[in-house]
């Protein structure tokens, strides 16, 4: 895979653990695409999915550090002027305009913040899972854009209009889920298999789910 | 306190313990050959060294085998066993015997990360990598081992993913201080971790299978997630970059899901998707699983399929199916001893 240098204009922490890296913009994507990211040319790189709008300046990627992770506890110390390499854009998980669901666990919220910055978020609803209230990324942003539409399932702790419990939980309380509308899943295996079982078993076919799997 | 297990260690590792205890050198030659050349299952058993020195390596370490702890068995001969991991997990191999060849299929992870739409596995989620020791013992532990002729990747998990421990642990099975088995006679199966992929082609010598399933993009999409990531088309153009002419083979596999995967467009597609390339595909039946909306394509079918396929030039056959009555292939006893644990 060939990288390619970006220099870094911020790394702000958004939440414990968790840090937003932004670069500017030299090249073209589609919402919902990744690149791959290293901190040096000869390092393994790992994937990230791209968390901006396709015309916006800069380019921005939520990540949380992994626990004895080989990469993210360093990009954490990253900071203004310090150099990155990337990948040029791929994948194909791309967002549509038209109904639809975003589901995302954690840090899986990215590519749908993207979808919505450039400008797919009507008549979407998104279903966000955390386990503490701090870990809604980008909350202002999809709550001024969705209203109602924006669910947040939280795990641990209760908030105002916040759901107690996983999104698997929000799910099967759910009398009728649109079975003609489009499902986007993103997060863990866990998550997305087990929300892919509970929608295939309100009547979605398999065909209206598309999942992107954080690995 | 939690012992390390010696079974699973390269020889550079071994020379550390060797050196970090004091020992003479020429120890870790010796501790090699009882790991990977003897039927032995603890350190006391290394009769060659020296009581004082076995009684240095058991303070810290141990022998490191696993016995599996329950087995079934199909009427066609094919068993499945169940492996403890580490953190109360459980693995499964199939040891498939026919008349030619004796196959192990072994587990490189306990659950998996990929979720494809069709896979038992897939349903229990990750749990964890195994570590090379885990995946080798699954052949050292097998009471059938000295029968074993060839050795198949594709029990839990995605290879590709643990690629650090498979080929640490393809290393001690095709080294000479190892268990000294031809590359020619183990097969790795990976739905194509593109990075990963290219990695083991050039520092292995093993056969590769790639799991296809469909040669349509956004069909795939909806049965094997990661087709976002890393697109068929990808896989194939980089395989067709390496050289197979030699012995070394690549095969694809493809489970055939009745009225999705097997049309005649399917046949015209994997034949332009495969030309030029020296490989089989092999299809296999699906046998369903839980909560999945897929059912198998009839033999009918699958046998036009061969046929069509193999009229366009690609060499093409129908994998026997073994094990059925013991869900061979699917994950389903791990997961099964997996709830009962929890």
């Amino acid at each position: 895979m060939e990288l390619h240098k970006q220099i870094i204009t911020s790394n702000q922490q958004i939440a414990p653990n968790t840090y937003i890296l932004s670069f500017k913009r030299d090249f073209i994507f589609a919402p919902g695409q990744w690149i791959a990211i290293s901190l040096h040319l000869n390092d393994t790189p790992r994937l990230y999915s791209i968390a901006s709008g396709i015309s916006n300046d800069e380019i921005m990627i939520l990540f949380d550090i992994k626990a004895g992770g080989e990469l993210t506890p360093n990009m954490a110390t990253l900071k203004k002027g310090d150099e990155i390499f990337i990948s040029n854009p791929q994948g194909s998980f791309f967002g549509k305009s038209g109904k639809g669901w975003w589901i995302a666990t954690g840090t899986g919220i990215a590519p749908f913040k993207a979808m919505l910055d450039s400008g797919l978020g009507k008549d979407k609803k998104l279903l966000h899972g955390g386990r503490t209230l701090d870990s809604f990324y980008f909350e202002n942003q999809f709550s001024e854009a969705l209203g109602e539409n924006y669910i947040r399932c939280c795990t641990r702790e209760k908030g105002d209009n916040v759901f107690e419990g996983r999104i698997t939980e929000y799910l099967k309380k759910q009398n009728q889920l649109p079975p003609d509308e489009k499902y986007y899943l993103c997060g863990s295996s866990e998550m997305v298999v087990e929300t892919r079982d509970i929608l295939v078993d309100k009547g979605v076919p398999y065909e209206n789910i598309k999942a992107e799997i954080y690995f | 306190m939690l012992k390390e297990k010696l079974f699973g260690k390269n020889p550079d590792e071994i020379k550390s313990i060797v050196n970090e205890l004091g020992m003479p050198a020429f120890t870790a030659k010796q501790i090699l050959d009882w790991l990977y050349k003897k039927d032995i299952n603890t350190i006391d058993e290394m009769s060659n060294i020296s009581a004082i020195n076995r009684a240095l390596l058991n303070e810290k370490y141990e022998f490191g085998i696993d016995l599996p702890i329950k087995h079934q068995e199909s009427k066609d001969g094919t068993k499945k066993y169940l492996y403890p991991a580490a953190n109360e997990r459980f693995i499964e191999a199939a040891y498939i015997p026919d008349e030619s060849r004796n196959t192990l299929c072994i587990s490189t992870q306990v659950g998996c990360k990929m979720g494809c739409l069709f896979c038992m596995t897939g349903k229990q989620g990750f749990q964890q990598q195994l570590t090379a020791g885990e995946i080798v013992n699954q052949i050292r532990s097998l009471p059938e081992r000295h029968q074993i002729t060839n050795i198949v990747y594709m029990g839990m998990g995605e290879p590709f993913d643990n690629l650090t421990e498979l080929m640490k642990s393809q290393e001690i099975l095709t080294s000479e201080w190892g268990f000294a088995m031809s590359p020619r006679r183990i097969t790795v199966s990976s739905i194509g971790i593109i990075p990963a992929m290219i990695t083991f082609l050039e520092e292995s010598q093993c056969h590769l299978a790639i799991s296809m399933h469909s040669p349509f993009d956004e069909e795939r999409n909806k049965l094997m997630p990661i087709q976002h990531v890393y697109a068929i088309n990808d896989v194939i153009k980089t395989l067709k970059e390496y050289n197979w002419h030699g012995q070394r083979r690549i095969s694809f596999e493809y489970i055939m899901f009745k009225g999705i995967n097997d049309t005649e467009q399917h046949v015209k597609e994997l034949a332009r998707l495969l030309n030029g390339m020296i490989c089989r595909v092999n299809l296999i039946k699906y046998h369903a699983i839980p909560n999945t909306p897929l059912e198998g394509s009839d033999r009918e079918t699958m046998y036009k399929f061969r046929d069509s396929l193999t009229a366009k030039g690609i060499f093409c056959s129908i994998r026997q199916s073994r094990g059925e009555d013991i869900f061979a292939a699917c994950g389903l006893l791990s997961t099964k001893e997996l709830v009962k644990k929890n």
